[in-house]
C-alpha cells in the first residue's frame, strides 16, 4: 500500500510538473515574441542606418540644404524632396482642416449617434481604405486634366501634375484620419458643459465655437498631426501625380517631388554605393519623422481619453 | 434683438457651412467609385480574369497573372504573420502593465507608422539582396510586416475586453494556463481578432510601394513563390505609367477588383469588430 | 459566422486553385512545360521587341522569360547586385563601372533603335529641329513654340503661341543616355550645364517613368516635347521630328535611317556610340540596344542548366528572334554586329567551360 502511494503520488508529481513546464513554456513563448517584436523595429532601424552612414559621411548637414540631386557627378542634395515633402503635407494639411472638422463636428454635435452618423462615418472612413495606388489612378486620369483645364484658364503652362494636384489627392487620403479622430474627442467632450451653454442661451455654433471645440482642441490637433503624419510618408498616389522632377518647385503649380516618391522612382536602378545609401537617408528620415509624428500624437489622445475616462469614474 | 437675430443667422450660416463641406467630405469617395466602375466594367470580361497579358503594345490579354500573385503574396503575409501577430496581442493582453510590454507596444506603433516605401527598401535589403533574387516570398513578407501591427493592436483591443472572469473560471476548474488561452480565450475573441485579419488583409492587399523592389511583377503566371511574381496593385501602376489606352481600360479594370474586394473585406472586418467596439 | 469564414476560405482556395489548373491557354506547343524562368530586368527602349521575342519563345519552347522594364539604370544595377539573370541596356557599361563589376560583364547587342523628338501639337505637323534648337528647348531656354528659332526651320507650319512643356525621364533611362549623347555632341552649352548620363540633373520639365511614361505624359499633355524610342511614337500616333545630321540633312527616323547610322566599325566588345553619324542619309540619335551577362556564369550558386538556357535564348534572339524587330520597328543586327555577338556568346562560360553546345 506504501507502494501504491507512492506511485500514484509520483504520476500525480510528474503531471504536475508537465503541466507547469507546458506553462512555464508558454510564458516563456509569449515573451520571446514580444522580444521579437523589439528585434524586428530595431534591425528596421539599424538597416537604415547602416545602410545611411555612406551617405552621412559623405554629406553631413549639407544633404538637407543641397539643392541639387546630381547622379552624373555623386552629388546629391535632398532639398528639393525636403521642400516637395513639407509643401505637399502641409498644403494637404490646410486643404483638409475645414472639412475634416465639419465632417467631426457634423457626426458628433449634429447627428450624434444613430444610423446616419454610422452611415457618415463609414462613408468618410471608407475612402482610408480605397489602396493609394488606385486613388493615384483616379488622380491622374480624372483629377490631372481638370487641373490641366484649371492651368489653361488662369494662364499658365498646363502641367496638371504637380504639387498643387498631389497636395488634393493627399487632402482627400487624409480626411478619414483626422475625421475619425476629430469625431472622437468631440464626443468626449462632457455633455453637462454643453447643456450649460445652451442653457445660458447660446446657439449650438456658440457652444461649439466657445465650448466644445476649445474642450477637444488638443485631441483635434492631434488628429491633424497624424494626418500630416500620413501625408508625410505616402508615396504611390503623389509619385503618380507629382511631376517627378528633382528640382525646388518654384510655384505650388509646378512638378516636384518627395522624397518617399523619388525613393520609388530611383531606388531600382541606383547604381553607386553613394546614390543608394543616399536614397537610404532619406528613408530613414521619412522613418523618423513618420515615427516621431505618430507616437506624439497618439500619446496626446490617449492622455485625452484616459482623462475622460477617469474623470467620468471620478464623477 | 438685433443682436441675437444676428447670432440665430450666424448660427444657420454655420449649420449650412458645416453640412455643405461635409457634403463635399464625401463626394471624392463616390466620385472615386463612380469612376471605376464606369471605367473599370468595360474592361471586365472572361479574357480579363483568365488570360495573361500579352508583349508590351498588344491588345488584349488580361490579368490573371496578377489575381494569383495577390492571391498568393497576401496569403503568405496571412499565414507567416498572422500567428504571429494574434499571439504577440495575446503576450500583451496579459502582460498590461510590465516596462517590456509598453515597450513592444510603442514599437508596435513605430511599425505601424512606417511609410510603405521604407518597408519596401527593408524587403529588398533583409529579403531580395539575401536571396539573391526578386521572389513573392520577399514581398509576402514585407507586406506581412505591415499587416503585423494591425493584428497585434487588434488582438490584443479583442482580449482585453474578454472578461477576467471567464479566465478564472477556467483556473477554477484547473484548467492550465495555456490552455486556457488557446481554448477560452482566443475563441471567445474569435470574431474580434478575425475582425483584425480582415482589416489587416484589406489594407495590404493594395499595397504597391513594397512590392517595387520585392515581389518584382511577372508577365507569366508563377505559381513558385521564389520567383518574382505579379500583383495586382503592380500592374495598376505600370499600366497607368503607359501611352497604351488598353493597359489604362485594364488598370481601370484591375482597380475595379481590387477595390470591390478591399472594400468588402473592410466592411465585413467592421461588421464583426463593431461588438468589439475595434478604434479606426 | 465562424463556419461561414471557413466555408469561404475553403472555396476560395479550391476556386483558385481550379482556375490555376484549369489555365490551358498559350501553353507551348512542343515542349513540356520546363522549370526554368529566366529573369531579366532594364531598357524599356527595346521592351514591345523583349516582350514580343519572350512570348514567342515561350510558345516555341516552354521557357519564360520575365522581363521587367525598370529603365536601362535598374537593369544595371540588378545584374551588379545579381538579382537577375541578365539586364537590358541601351547605354553600354563604362570601363569604370565595369571595373566595379564583381565579375566580368560582357555586351551584347540585340537591336538598332532611334530615340525621336515627339511632341503633342495640334494637327500633328512633321517638325524639322536641330540639335541646338533642341537643346536649348530642354535648357529651358527655348520656351514657347513659336519661337523664331523653331519658325526658322519650319517656314510652313503654324506654330501656336503656346508654352512648350518639357518631358524626360524620371528613372535611370538608357534613352536619355542616348538622347543627351547626342545633344553634347552638338552643343557645348548643354555639355557643360547637364552633360550625359541615365539620370540626369534636369534643367526644366516634367519626370515620367519609362519610355511608356514618356509617351503617356506626352499624349495626354498639349504642347509638350519629349523623347522616345520609334516605335513607342508609331504606336500611340505621336509625330515626331526630323532631325538635323551632321552633314547638314533633315532625317526622318525610319529603319533605313537607323542603319546607315550602324554602318561603322565595331569594336569586339561591340561597345560603341552611334550618335551624330557622319552617315550621309543617317539619323543622328540612333543606338544599339544590349543585353549584358556575366561571362562566367557560375555566381552566387547559379545551376549550369540555368546558364545554358541562357546562352540558349542569347543564340535565339540574335538569329530567329531578329525577324521580330523590323516588324516592330527596330533595324535588325548588321552582320558584322551578329558575328561579333556570336563571338561573345561563345565566350560565355561555367568556370570555364563553354556553354553553347553546337
Amino acid at each position: 500500500m506504501m507502494e501504491s502511494h507512492s506511485l500514484s503520488n509520483n504520476h500525480k508529481r510528474s503531471l504536475k510538473d508537465n503541466v507547469e513546464r507546458g506553462e512555464r513554456f508558454f510564458r516563456a513563448f509569449l515573451l520571446s515574441l514580444g522580444v521579437f517584436m523589439i528585434l524586428l523595429v530595431s534591425s528596421v532601424l539599424l538597416t537604415l542606418v547602416l545602410n545611411s552612414l555612406p551617405s552621412i559621411k559623405e554629406f553631413g548637414l549639407s544633404f538637407f540644404t543641397g539643392a541639387t540631386w546630381n547622379p552624373v557627378n555623386g552629388k546629391f542634395g535632398a532639398l528639393p524632396f525636403l521642400m516637395g515633402t513639407l509643401l505637399t503635407s502641409i498644403l494637404s494639411l490646410l486643404i483638409s482642416v475645414p472639412f475634416s472638422l465639419s465632417i467631426s463636428i457634423l457626426i458628433s454635435d449634429y447627428i450624434k449617434g444613430g444610423l446616419l452618423s454610422s452611415i457618415l462615418q463609414i462613408f468618410t472612413e471608407l475612402i482610408a481604405g480605397i489602396p493609394s495606388v488606385v486613388i493615384g489612378l483616379w488622380g491622374l486620369f480624372v483629377l490631372v486634366p481638370l487641373v490641366r483645364k484649371l492651368e489653361t484658364k488662369i494662364g499658365i503652362t498646363p502641367y496638371g501634375v504637380g504639387i498643387f494636384t498631389a497636395s488634393i489627392i493627399l487632402a482627400i487620403m487624409i480626411i478619414p484620419y483626422s475625421a475619425s479622430i476629430g469625431r472622437e474627442v468631440l464626443s468626449l467632450v462632457p455633455k453637462e458643459i454643453k447643456e450649460g451653454g445652451f442653457s445660458l442661451g447660446a446657439t449650438k455654433f456658440e457652444v461649439i465655437k466657445n465650448i466644445s471645440l476649445p474642450y477637444a482642441k488638443s485631441g483635434i490637433l492631434a488628429g491633424f498631426l497624424l494626418s500630416f503624419g500620413r501625408a508625410f510618408g505616402e508615396t504611390m498616389a503623389v509619385t503618380m501625380v507629382i511631376g517627378n522632377s528633382n528640382k525646388i518647385p518654384k510655384s505650388i503649380f509646378m512638378p516636384g517631388n518627395t522624397m518617399a516618391s523619388v525613393i520609388a522612382n530611383e531606388f531600382a536602378e541606383a547604381t553607386t554605393k553613394l546614390y543608394i545609401s543616399s536614397l537610404i537617408e532619406m528613408a530613414l528620415l521619412l522613418f523618423l519623422v513618420s515615427t516621431v509624428i505618430n507616437i506624439f500624437g497618439r500619446y496626446v489622445i490617449k492622455r485625452l481619453s484616459n482623462e475622460e475616462t477617469e474623470g467620468k469614474n471620478l464623477s | 434683438m438685433k443682436k441675437l437675430r444676428g447670432r440665430i443667422f450666424l448660427d444657420r450660416v454655420f449649420f449650412f457651412t458645416i453640412v455643405a463641406l461635409s457634403t463635399i467630405t464625401i463626394a471624392p469617395l463616390f466620385l472615386i467609385l463612380f469612376h471605376i466602375i464606369k471605367n473599370g466594367i468595360s474592361a471586365i470580361n472572361w479574357d480579363f480574369f483568365f488570360s495573361l497579358p500579352k508583349p508590351t503594345g498588344e491588345e488584349g490579354g488580361g490579368i490573371a497573372n496578377a489575381i494569383v500573385g495577390s492571391a498568393i503574396i497576401v496569403g503568405i503575409a496571412t499565414l507567416l504573420l498572422v500567428p504571429l501577430g494574434v499571439f504577440t496581442g495575446v503576450y500583451l493582453s496579459e502582460n498590461r502593465e510590465t516596462k517590456l510590454s509598453n515597450v513592444v507596444r510603442t514599437l508596435t506603433e513605430i511599425l505601424q507608422s512606417t511609410p510603405s516605401i521604407v518597408m519596401g527598401i527593408i524587403g529588398y535589403i533583409w529579403l531580395v539582396r539575401t536571396m539573391g533574387t526578386f521572389s513573392a516570398l520577399a514581398g509576402g513578407i514585407a507586406l506581412g510586416i505591415m499587416m503585423l501591427p494591425i493584428i497585434v493592436r487588434t488582438t490584443e483591443e479583442v482580449l482585453n475586453l474578454i472578461p477576467e472572469d471567464m479566465k478564472e473560471a477556467s483556473y477554477a476548474l484547473g484548467v492550465p494556463y495555456h490552455r486556457t488561452i488557446l481554448k477560452v480565450v482566443l475563441p471567445a475573441g474569435f470574431n474580434g481578432i478575425t475582425s483584425g485579419i480582415l482589416l489587416g488583409i484589406s489594407r495590404i492587399a493594395g499595397e504597391t510601394a513594397p512590392l517595387l523592389f520585392t515581389s518584382f511583377g511577372n508577365q507569366f503566371m508563377n505559381l513558385n513563390i521564389l520567383k518574382p511574381m505579379s500583383a495586382i496593385p503592380l500592374v495598376i501602376f505600370v499600366y497607368s505609367s503607359s501611352p497604351y489606352p488598353d493597359w489604362w481600360r485594364m488598370a481601370w479594370g484591375a482597380s475595379f477588383i481590387l477595390v470591390i474586394f478591399v472594400l468588402i473585406l473592410n466592411i465585413l472586418g467592421r461588421l464583426l469588430g463593431t461588438r468589439w467596439k475595434t478604434r479606426f | 459566422m465562424r463556419k461561414l469564414l471557413i466555408l469561404l476560405v475553403v472555396v476560395s482556395l479550391a476556386t483558385s486553385m481550379i482556375l490555376t489548373g484549369c489555365k490551358n491557354e498559350e501553353t507551348p506547343s512542343k515542349e513540356p512545360q520546363k522549370n526554368i524562368e529566366l529573369i531579366g530586368a532594364g531598357a524599356t527602349f527595346p521592351q514591345p521587341l523583349y516582350t514580343k521575342m519572350f512570348d514567342v519563345y515561350y510558345k516555341n519552347t516552354g521557357v519564360k522569360v520575365n522581363y521587367q522594364g525598370i529603365g536601362s539604370g535598374g537593369g544595371i544595377r540588378q545584374l551588379l547586385e545579381m538579382a537577375v539573370d541578365f539586364g537590358a541596356t541601351d547605354a553600354y557599361m563604362s570601363d569604370d563601372q565595369l571595373k566595379e563589376a564583381p565579375q566580368k560583364i560582357v555586351h551584347i547587342p540585340m537591336a538598332l533603335g532611334a530615340v525621336v523628338v515627339t511632341y503633342n501639337l495640334e494637327g500633328n505637323p512633321k517638325l524639322k529641329l536641330d540639335g541646338e534648337t533642341i537643346s536649348d528647348i530642354f535648357l529651358g531656354k527655348i520656351t514657347k513654340w513659336n519661337d523664331d528659332r523653331i519658325k526658322r526651320l519650319n517656314p510652313d507650319v503654324t506654330l501656336p503661341d503656346m508654352n512648350i512643356t518639357v518631358i524626360h525621364r524620371s528613372d535611370g533611362s538608357g534613352t536619355t543616355f542616348i538622347f543627351t549623347d547626342f545633344l553634347s555632341k552638338v552643343s557645348e552649352e548643354w555639355k557643360e550645364k547637364v552633360g550625359c548620363g541615365k539620370s540626369l540633373n534636369w534643367p526644366v520639365g516634367l519626370g515620367a517613368k519609362g519610355n511608356p511614361g514618356v509617351a503617356g505624359l506626352v499624349k495626354q499633355t498639349p504642347g509638350s516635347i519629349g523623347y522616345v524610342e520609334l516605335s513607342y511614337a508609331e504606336e500611340n500616333n505621336l509625330p515626331y521630328a526630323m532631325i538635323k545630321n551632321k552633314k547638314g540633312n533633315f532625317i526622318n527616323p525610319s529603319l533605313e535611317s537607323v542603319s546607315l547610322a550602324a554602318n561603322v566599325p565595331l569594336p569586339d566588345d561591340t561597345r560603341v556610340r552611334l550618335t551624330n553619324t557622319d552617315a550621309e542619309k543617317g539619323y543622328p540619335i540612333s543606338s544599339f540596344t544590349w543585353i549584358i551577362v556575366y561571362e562566367n556564369q557560375n555566381y552566387k550558386g547559379r545551376s549550369k542548366e540555368r546558364a545554358e538556357e541562357l546562352v540558349k535564348l542569347l543564340w535565339w534572339m540574335i538569329h530567329e528572334g531578329q525577324e521580330y524587330n523590323e516588324p516592330l520597328l527596330y533595324g535588325r543586327l548588321p552582320k558584322a554586329a551578329v558575328e561579333k555577338a556570336e563571338r561573345i556568346i561563345k565566350g560565355i562560360n561555367y568556370d570555364g567551360e563553354p556553354l553553347l553546345k553546337q
